[in-house]
């Protein structure tokens, strides 16, 4: 009886989770487990907490992949005004650090409301177009262009450009999949070419300083450039091997900023070295070719655009980790998706992992 | 049900799909791009990161600039830096601190400032950076410290720049000085973002000039990249980015001129600022007694700073920029300008100055510094005899609302924007400023009294300025309304490129006053100093012509019918000296204004040291005898009420 039981269980909770999905997740979170342990200089406390809260997240993954996407459709409208009015109240009784004012505080802790615009909007959009999907209409587009914009500029206000733009690039992509001409895509890109000697002027100095820095990190080595150049000689002297783990040099003798978090990818890429980097890109792309690919069999119209959106928001977010820490892309806050260490980021991305599964179980 | 217009599902279908392998095609790129970055950095690029990362590691070296100099007009070098050894203590590194400090203290003289010093700068340190024990050691010493200096981790002895001010007190109320960077200061250097360029620095500017020009002064931080090995050590230098020494200050001032204000002040208190009316450059700026600024660049021990701050003369105080004092009979020409702006007096009406001026219905009586009066006169012989009783009427007759907005055209009552910090305001009395500083005291104590305007008509009562103040309203008036804005740095060089920056060039505005008003009030000034006037011992001799005023301000107010007798009163109720004067009259070149503190009537103290210091500056004559003017009495002659001033 007793294993029959135990079987039992566990087919109730297997049952919704995309195998493909879990496979290339799981490999993804043991790296990051032996990153994690040798930035931390091999101490197990950030390993336990890195454990407990990915425990938290995939219970609400399961849940989610378990839940009907036309259930959690409807919850889209007041999930978006909810963000919307935290957005607002982060506006005005937000709490600041280092002259940012992105949180709220709630009691014992503080939450950041822009992460949750991050799955709240492109939900909202998907849930819009559905509702439209037999006569959608070129002013659709605008009212989705305005649903976007709103908490995207309120969050470029705190000032938090690097969530800002996760937030209406998820809202981009729904417009993309729901059809948005392409002369308009194209048009626009132009456009923001051409925008940019008006815009260059309205960035705070810090964010034009690091944009600056890109381009030649030698301009500021004590400042603004100092990152960079300490992630990119981690990053080349760990060669086409790497230097092993636990044996980056860099890593250890403090020279990486932020080593668990926003910059663990110059540790992982010192210690396993450019095949340790494919391997890691590689995983990336299976990920999000089994997006995809769920996208691409998805059902209903909210299923595709949600798909969609969720797939190529979580590519933004490796690639320009990736890329900033290799010193192709300005610094901008923006974790290594399912590796870095912090919790908010991580529930996030396991909640779009969850819609993700949740849609790949929708039938026709 | 009206139903729009179905869709061609397949042709939606196959578009999504096309989008999705776009989508697709353009992550793919993009990692690749990726990839090919990776390449890059860790195949060919592999050899030179591992240089810079492996056995040896870059590390950046801050190189410090050199802090600009402070010259006067004529180049004479005011603030300079000179290298010499300093015995440095890293508390962090050393084991037993009190054990080291009693050993070196056989090989170095410390006295025991230095030693109070040292633990009031250890209390504010967090321990990790160097601390001076000793500064500016001997040859010998540092010599004796670094052969035995091995037996010490954490002792060291470095050349470092230090500031010095050759004239000392002299300059030490307009240059300020340098101090070390303290907490306050790195957290202003962090919001200004400027704490890159502050690597490596040691002193900042803390007061004066050294602080209102500290980014000029200051330059940019270099930096060497140094290959060091696992253990910090400095192997070689890969490139050096040479730092940018501050640029010189070259200041209005001529020290020359200042010098011998200080040598005319003697021992006095007081403050002298002379102004060169044409460009409103400062030419002397004096403030009586000074400090040593060179006790603060190391930090000042407590007891030290205790004494200063606690002397009764108080030399810390800037009494040139931040003392202020009722004018006296100096406010004289510039209320008389009100009056005639006003029309309340024409240039040829005569007007009796007697004795005393009663208000009507009342029997306070007002009086007059001459017992019986000085007869019929018009304004300009009422300035040059200084008559109370005239201007007590004047002022009656026009009221404090016109009064104010004149006077205050020639900035008395407002900041003159001097380029050094915390100036004060000083008080241009009106009845909204009454009613504003006495409203705690209730609506009757903010009401504006009909007696109030009567003493403000010769500049006691309610009107407070500064000596900075009433030398600009001077230069003012002596400019005939030509207004410019005081400023001690009349250019800035830049060091590298020898290019130098003019400041504040050109006139602010021109008052819209008469330009014969001016030049009947300046005939009044002028006759001050001639036979008859209130200055006339002063006026004496004179090779070119000068205009001023002389005034004394009372410190304590005397009773109703008593006698001000200065020799039985306390040193420090005595009436401050006050003398404002420009020359030459037509084109002016110097103007002035003194107050010598508890000195008595105007023409006794601060009078000469104004005509000494315009024989200096116009006609090159030294004083023969520096301390002359000690000989003239301080006390008034005993035969009358009050002083003529």
């Amino acid at each position: 009886m007793q294993p029959h039981l135990i079987k039992r269980i566990w087919l109730v909770i297997r049952e919704p989770l995309d195998a493909w999905l879990m496979l290339f997740l799981g490999l993804v979170f043991l790296l990051s487990l032996l990153v994690l342990y040798s930035a931390s200089n091999q101490s197990f406390y950030k390993i336990d907490n890195k454990l407990i809260y990915t425990f938290l997240s995939l219970v609400i993954m399961w849940l989610l992949a378990r839940a009907r996407p036309q259930v959690v459709m409807n919850f889209a409208p007041p999930i978006y005004l909810f963000g919307l009015i935290l957005l607002l109240l982060v506006h005005f009784k937000g709490i600041t650090v280092n002259g940012s004012t992105r949180w709220l505080s709630i009691g014992v802790t503080r939450i950041q409301p822009s992460e949750i615009m991050k799955i709240a909007l492109p939900m909202m959009l998907a849930w819009y177009f559905q509702k439209f999907e037999l006569s959608i209409r070129w002013w659709h587009y605008g009212v989705g262009a305005l649903l976007m914009i709103i908490p995207g500029a309120l969050v470029l206000k705190q000032p938090d450009l690097g969530t800002a733009t996760l937030i209406m690039a998820a809202g981009f992509f729904v417009l993309f999949f729901a059809g948005l001409s392409w002369k308009i895509i194209i048009g626009g890109i132009v456009a923001g070419a051409a925008a940019l000697p008006i815009v260059w002027p309205l960035l705070h100095d810090y964010q034009r300083k690091r944009v600056l820095t890109l381009i030649d990190p030698m301009t500021d080595p004590l400042g603004a450039g100092y990152h960079i150049i300490q992630s990119m000689i981690a990053i080349g002297s760990g060669g086409p091997f790497g230097k092993g783990w636990l044996k980056g040099t860099q890593t250890h003798l403090d020279y990486i900023p932020e080593r668990t978090t926003d910059f663990i990818f110059a540790v992982y890429s010192e210690e396993f070295g450019m095949i340790g980097n494919i391997l890691l890109v590689v995983l990336y792309l299976l990920i999000i070719s089994r997006g995809l690919m769920i996208t691409a069999r998805a059902p209903t119209l909210y299923g595709r655009l949600m798909a969609g959106s969720i797939t190529l928001s979580f590519f933004v977010y490796a690639f320009v980790n990736m890329g900033m820490v290799s010193g192709i892309l300005p610094v901008v806050g923006v974790p290594l998706p399912f590796v870095s260490y912090g919790g908010t980021a991580t529930v996030t991305l396991f909640v779009g992992m969850g819609m993700l599964m949740g849609i790949a179980n929708q039938r026709k | 049900m009206h139903r729009p217009q179905l869709k061609n599902l397949q042709a939606e279908e196959s578009q999504f799909q096309l989008r999705l392998l776009a989508a697709y095609m353009f992550m793919v790129l993009m990692f690749i791009v990726l990839i090919a970055r990776f390449v890059w950095l860790q195949v060919f690029q592999h050899e030179h990161y591992s240089t810079l990362a492996q056995s040896n590691r870059i590390s950046l070296v801050p190189i410090l600039p050199n802090r600009g100099l402070i010259v006067d007009r004529n180049g004479v070098v005011l603030a300079q830096n000179y290298s010499a050894y300093t015995l440095e203590l890293t508390p962090s590194k050393i084991d037993n601190l009190e054990k080291t400090i009693t050993e070196l203290s056989a090989l170095v003289d410390i006295a025991p400032r230095d030693l109070k010093r040292f633990r009031k700068l250890l209390d504010e340190s967090k321990g990790f950076e160097a601390i001076p024990l000793k500064v500016k050691l001997t040859d010998e010493e540092a010599a004796r410290v670094a052969a035995n200096g091995w037996r010490y981790p954490g002792v060291e002895v470095k050349a470092r720049l230090f500031r010095d001010y050759p004239y000392k007190e002299m300059t030490s109320h307009v240059l300020g000085y340098i101090g070390r960077i303290n907490q306050q200061d790195k957290d202003r250097l962090e919001d200004e973002e400027k704490t890159t360029n502050y690597r490596g620095t040691t002193y900042i500017g803390k007061t004066g000039l050294e602080a209102v020009y500290e980014d000029d002064l200051h330059g940019s931080v270099g930096f060497e990249e140094m290959e060091t090995d696992s253990g910090g050590r400095a192997i070689r230098s890969l490139k050096r980015t040479p730092p940018v020494n501050g640029n010189t200050l070259k200041l209005a001032l001529d020290i020359r001129l200042q010098e011998m204000a200080d040598k005319l002040f003697g021992e006095r208190r007081g403050a002298l600022v002379a102004i060169d009316p044409s460009t409103g450059g400062v030419l002397a700026f004096l403030s009586k007694p000074g400090f040593d600024p060179s006790l603060f660049i190391d930090g000042i021990d407590n007891q030290t700073w205790a004494g200063l701050n606690g002397d009764w003369q108080k030399p810390l105080v800037n009494r040139a920029l931040r003392g202020v004092y009722p004018p006296g009979s100096t406010f004289k020409p510039f209320i008389s300008m009100a009056a005639l702006e006003s029309g309340v007096i024409g240039k040829t009406d005569i007007r009796p100055a007697p004795g005393s001026f009663y208000l009507p219905g009342s029997s306070h009586e007002f009086r007059d510094s001459k017992k019986a009066g000085n007869g019929m006169v018009n304004l300009s012989r009422a300035i040059t005899v200084s008559s109370d009783t005239f201007f007590y009427r004047l002022a009656w007759e026009m009221g404090i609302d016109r009064i104010h907005p004149v006077v205050g055209q020639f900035g008395l009552g407002s900041r003159t924007g001097i380029d050094l910090d915390g100036e004060a305001t000083g008080v241009l009395p009106s009845k909204q400023w009454k009613a504003k500083r006495f409203a705690k005291w209730g609506a009757q104590a903010g009401k504006w009294l009909p007696g109030d305007v009567v003493s403000i008509g010769i500049g006691q009562g309610y009107n407070a300025y500064t000596p900075l103040q009433m030398a600009n309203a001077t230069a003012i008036m002596a400019n005939e309304g030509v207004v410019f804005k005081p400023h001690l740095v009349q250019e800035i060089v830049d060091t590298h490129t020898g290019k130098t920056r003019r400041v504040e060039a050109q006139p602010q505005r021109v008052l819209p006053f008469a330009k014969d008003n001016f030049a009947y009030i300046k005939q009044g000034m002028a006759g001050v100093l001639a036979p008859g006037g209130t200055a006339a011992r002063i006026g004496a001799g004179l090779s070119y012509s000068m205009a001023g005023k002389t005034g004394t301000a009372q410190v304590v107010s005397i009773a109703q019918g008593q006698k001000y007798n200065a020799a039985a009163l306390a040193e420090q109720k005595r009436d401050h000296s006050w003398f404002i004067a420009f020359a030459p009259v037509d084109k002016p070149r110097i103007a002035v204004a003194v107050i010598v503190e508890n000195a008595g009537w105007g023409a006794a103290t601060a009078g000469p040291i104004a005509r000494a210091l315009f024989d200096f500056y116009l006609t090159g004559k030294v004083p023969g005898d520096m301390g002359q003017f000690k000989t003239i009495p301080q006390e008034a002659p005993s035969t009358d009420a009050a002083p003529p001033d």
